[in-house]
C-alpha cells in the first residue's frame, strides 16, 4: 500500500463558502486507484459525490471554491498545479462522462464533429484522419452506421444513442482515467445493461482506471472492484466489493442495503428504511454526521454525538468511520442486521 | 377473487403531431394503443415498462385527467370514459394521483396546511371539527408533524414533501391511487419509508392501488399482480410471483435479466439476456408484434401478425407468438385458445 498509486487523492477538502455559510461539500476525502481498476462511489444525494468528480478534472478551479489536500495523478499534484496545466491533461489524461449528456454536448455541433475536435485538442492530425478515427469510435460504442449518424446533432439521437457518443468522445483519446458521474440514470434497463457491458469492454481494452458514481447499489456491485461509501462530505465506509456487500461494518451502509428491495431474494414484509433525512452540510450534525438518523448511537455511550470518528482500518484494507468496536459491529451485521435481510431467503 | 373497482377495455390516447403554420395533423404518438386490464378492490397494481412506453398516459387516462382516444374506462360500474368535467366531479374524490416530483408538485407559495387542506375546499367538503384538524390528523397519519401546518414546502426534505403530496392526496379519502414514480426522486434512503407508508395506509385505508414506476424491485416489492407495457400496448400481466418467477414473454425476460443486482458473488454466474437497440418510436412503432426489432426469438410471424393478449396460465396473460415458460398444453386454461 505504500507504492505509488496511479491515482491517489489525500485529505481533500472542496468547500464553498455562501451567503447561508460555508457548504463542506468535501471534507477529508483520501481514496485511490491503480489503472485497469473500478472504484465505486455510492452515497446520499448532496454527500459529495459529483464535487469530488468534478474537483478531480480541476473543474472547481478559479471559481470561489475552496480546496485543500491532494490529488496525485500519475505522479503529478494536481490541487496545486495551474489551471492551464489541468486543463492540459483533459481528454488524454483524465475524461469524464456526466449525468446528462444533452448539457454536455453542444447543441449546434454535429456529433462527429465534437469527437473530431476532441481527438484534434491532444493529436496533430488532419480532420480526414480524425473523422476516421471518430467513425471508428462511434462504431466501437456501438451506435449503427456511423459514418451516416456522424453529421447528426445531439437532439436527433436518442438518450441511450447520446450516451454511447458521450462516451465515445470521453473515450476518444484514450484516457487513462475515466469518471462516469451517473452515467446510466437517465436511461432503461435495457440501454443501461448495455452501456454498463460497454464500459466495462472498453476499460479492459484500454487498461483505463475508471470511477463509477451512483446511487443504484446493483450498478456498482457489477463494476467495481473497490467501494467507497458517503456520507456529509466523508467517506465512511471503504473497501472492496466483497467488503462493502457482504460484510459492511458501518450503520449506514446496513441502511443502504435493507432500504433496497431485490430481485435476487424473496420480497421480505417490510423494507427497513432509515429514518430521518440527509444531513445539512452548512450545519453538520455534532460528532458523527449519520448521528441522528443511526439506531446504534445509543450504544457508543454518548460518543456519536460528541466525538467525530476516525476513518478506521477494520481488516485487510477495509475501512470503516464508527464509533463502535470492530467486534461489536460484526456481531451486529451478524445476528440483527443480515438475518433480517435475508429473513425469507 | 375480488371486485374489479376499475375496468378497462381496448383503452387508447393517441397524441396528434402537427406541422408547419396550419398545424396540419401529419401523424399520431400512440403513446396508449388498445390496453385492457382491471384493478380489483384492495389491490395493488403495478405498471411497469421503459421511457415512453405510455405508463403515465394510462395513469392519466384512468384518473381522467384526459380523455381516450378509443376505449372504455368503467369505474364502480359507471362508463366515465367521455363524461364532462361536471360530471367528474365526484370521481375526483374517489380517484387521485400522485406525482412523480416532490418538488415541482407541490405550490412553493403555500404552507403545508393550505396545500392539504385545498382539496377539501374546493371540494366543498363539511369536516367534523374543521378543516384545520382534519388536515392535522392526515399530517399525523403520513408520519408528519402537526406544527408542520404553517410551514412552505422549502423547508422539508424531498422524502417530506413526498409525504405532503400523499397527505393532499389522502385528504378527500379516495378510494383508488394511481401513484406515478411515488419513489424514484427520492434518495435511496428515503424510499424505503415512502413504500412503507404507502403500504401502511393501504392497510389501514383499504385503498387501491395503481403503481406505475420503472424499477422493478419496486414494483415487485410492493404490488399483488403487474403489468408490463412496451409501447403502448400490454405484453404481460400476472401475479407479481409468477411474473418474477416464470415471465413469459421475451421482453419481460429482458428486462428482469437486465436489473443490476447487488451482489458481488452472484455477477460472473448470471446469465444476461442483451437487447440490441433502443426502444422504437411510438410515433412509427414496427407493425404486428411491436418487439419483433429487438426480439432474438422473432420470427417471420412475428412481424405479419400481431398476438393477442391471452391467458396462457391461470392469470397469466401474455401478447407473444412464442412466449418462454409457457406451461404445457394440457395445463393452460381452456380460453387460452392455440396460440402457444
Ligand atoms: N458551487 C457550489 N456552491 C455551493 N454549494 C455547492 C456547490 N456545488 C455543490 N454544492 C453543494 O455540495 C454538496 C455536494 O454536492 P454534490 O453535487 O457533490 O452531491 P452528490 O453526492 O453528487 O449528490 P447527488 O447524488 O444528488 O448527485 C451539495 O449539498 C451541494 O448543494
Ligand atoms: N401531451 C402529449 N403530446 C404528445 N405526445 C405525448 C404527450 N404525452 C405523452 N406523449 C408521448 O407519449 C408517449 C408515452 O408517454 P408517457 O409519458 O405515457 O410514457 P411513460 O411510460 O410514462 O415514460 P417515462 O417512463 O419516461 O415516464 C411518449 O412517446 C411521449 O412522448
Ligand atoms: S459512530 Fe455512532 S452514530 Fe455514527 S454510525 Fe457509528 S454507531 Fe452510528
Ligand atoms: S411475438 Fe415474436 S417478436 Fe414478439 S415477443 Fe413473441 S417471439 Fe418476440
Ligand atoms: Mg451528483
Ligand atoms: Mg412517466
Amino acid at each position: 500500500m505504500t507504492d505509488e498509486h496511479f491515482l491517489d487523492v489525500k485529505d481533500l477538502r472542496i468547500h464553498f463558502p455562501t451567503d447561508d455559510g460555508l457548504v463542506k461539500s468535501v471534507d477529508g476525502l483520501s481514496f485511490h486507484l491503480e489503472r485497469g481498476k473500478t472504484l465505486g462511489i455510492v452515497g446520499e444525494s448532496g454527500s459529495g459525490k459529483s464535487v469530488t468528480s468534478l474537483g478531480i478534472l480541476g473543474l472547481h478551479k478559479g471559481g470561489h471554491a475552496k480546496i485543500s489536500g491532494e490529488i496525485w495523478l500519475d505522479g503529478e499534484e494536481l490541487v496545486s498545479a495551474s489551471l492551464d496545466h489541468v486543463r492540459s491533461l483533459r481528454g488524454k489524461k483524465m475524461a469524464m462522462i456526466f449525468q446528462d449528456p444533452l448539457s454536455s454536448m453542444h447543441p449546434y455541433y454535429s456529433v462527429g464533429d465534437q469527437i473530431v475536435e476532441a481527438y484534434r485538442v491532444h493529436n496533430k492530425v488532419t480532420k480526414q484522419v480524425a473523422r476516421k478515427h471518430a467513425i471508428d469510435m462511434l462504431d466501437r460504442v456501438g451506435i449503427p452506421q456511423p459514418e451516416r449518424r456522424f453529421d447528426s446533432y445531439p437532439h436527433e439521437f436518442s438518450g441511450g444513442m447520446r450516451q454511447r457518443a458521450m462516451i465515445a468522445m470521453a473515450l476518444v483519446n484514450n484516457p487513462d482515467l475515466l469518471i462516469a458521474d451517473e452515467p446510466t440514470t437517465a436511461l432503461d434497463v435495457t440501454v443501461q445493461a448495455q452501456i454498463l457491458d460497454l464500459m466495462r469492454d472498453l476499460q479492459r481494452d484500454f487498461n483505463a482506471a475508471l470511477i463509477i458514481i451512483t446511487h443504484d447499489l446493483g450498478v456498482v456491485a457489477e463494476l467495481s472492484d473497490d467501494i467507497l461509501v458517503m456520507y456529509g462530505g466523508k467517506a465512511i465506509e471503504y473497501g472492496t466489493g466483497a467488503d462493502i456487500f457482504e460484510r459492511p461494518e458501518h450503520p449506514y451502509t446496513w441502511g443502504l442495503l435493507g432500504s433496497m428491495p431485490r430481485l435476487d431474494r424473496e420480497p421480505t414484509e417490510r423494507l427497513l428504511p432509515i429514518k430521518g433525512s440527509p444531513p445539512s452540510l452548512i450545519n453538520v450534525p455534532s460528532g458523527c454526521a449519520f448521528h441522528p438518523r443511526c439506531a446504534f448511537e445509543p450504544r457508543t455511550h454518548g460518543k456519536g454525538k460528541s466525538e467525530v470518528p476516525e476513518l478506521i482500518e477494520s481488516e485487510g484494507g477495509h475501512l470503516v468511520r464508527c464509533h463502535l468496536t470492530r467486534d461489536e459491529r460484526r456481531a451486529i451485521w451478524e445476528t440483527e442486521i443480515k438475518p433480517n435481510l435475508e429473513a425469507t431467503l | 377473487m375480488s371486485e374489479a373497482l376499475l375496468s378497462v377495455d381496448g383503452l387508447q390516447k393517441h397524441f396528434p403531431v402537427t406541422k408547419g403554420l396550419l398545424k396540419r395533423q401529419v401523424g399520431a404518438v400512440k403513446a396508449v394503443d388498445g390496453i385492457s386490464f382491471e384493478v380489483r378492490k384492495g389491490e395493488t397494481l403495478g405498471v411497469v415498462g421503459e421511457s415512453g412506453c405510455g405508463k403515465t398516459t394510462t395513469g392519466r387516462l384512468i384518473t381522467r385527467l384526459i380523455e381516450p382516444t378509443g376505449g372504455k374506462i368503467v369505474f364502480e360500474g359507471r362508463d366515465i370514459s367521455h363524461m364532462s368535467q361536471g360530471k367528474l366531479r365526484p370521481l375526483r374524490r374517489d380517484v387521485q394521483m400522485i406525482f412523480q416530483d416532490p418538488y415541482s408538485s407541490l405550490n412553493p407559495r403555500h404552507t403545508v396546511g393550505a396545500i392539504v387542506g385545498a382539496p377539501f375546499r374546493i371540494q366543498g367538503v363539511q369536516t367534523e371539527h374543521g378543516v384545520k384538524r382534519a388536515v392535522q390528523d392526515i399530517l399525523a397519519l403520513v408520519g408528519l408533524n402537526p406544527e408542520h401546518y404553517n410551514r412552505y414546502p422549502h423547508e422539508f426534505s424531498g422524502g417530506q414533501r413526498q409525504r405532503i403530496g400523499i397527505a393532499r392526496t389522502l385528504a378527500l379519502k379516495p378510494k383508488l391511487i394511481v401513484a406515478d414514480e411515488p419513489v424514484s426522486a427520492l434518495d435511496v434512503s428515503i424510499q424505503a419509508q415512502v413504500v412503507n407508508l404507502l403500504e401502511d395506509l393501504q392497510n389501514e385505508l383499504d385503498l387501491t392501488y395503481v403503481v406505475i414506476a420503472h424499477d422493478l424491485s419496486v414494483v415487485r416489492h410492493i404490488s399483488d399482480r403487474v403489468a408490463v407495457m412496451y409501447l403502448g400496448k400490454i405484453v404481460e400481466l400476472a401475479d407479481q410471483k409468477d411474473l418474477y418467477k416464470s415471465p413469459m414473454h421475451p421482453y419481460t425476460n429482458a428486462l428482469l435479466s437486465a436489473v443490476p443486482i447487488p451482489d458481488v458473488k452472484g455477477r460472473q454466474g448470471r446469465e444476461r439476456i442483451r437487447l440490441q437497440g433502443d426502444v422504437p418510436s411510438p410515433l412509427n412503432p414496427p407493425p404486428a408484434c411491436r418487439f419483433h426489432t429487438r426480439c432474438w426469438k422473432a420470427q417471420e410471424i412475428c412481424k405479419q401478425v400481431e398476438p393477442p393478449l391471452v391467458e396462457l396460465a391461470t392469470g397469466h396473460e401474455v401478447a407473444c407468438h412464442f412466449p418462454e415458460n409457457a406451461p404445457a398444453k394440457g395445463d393452460a386454461p381452456a380460453e387460452a385458445g392455440a396460440t402457444a
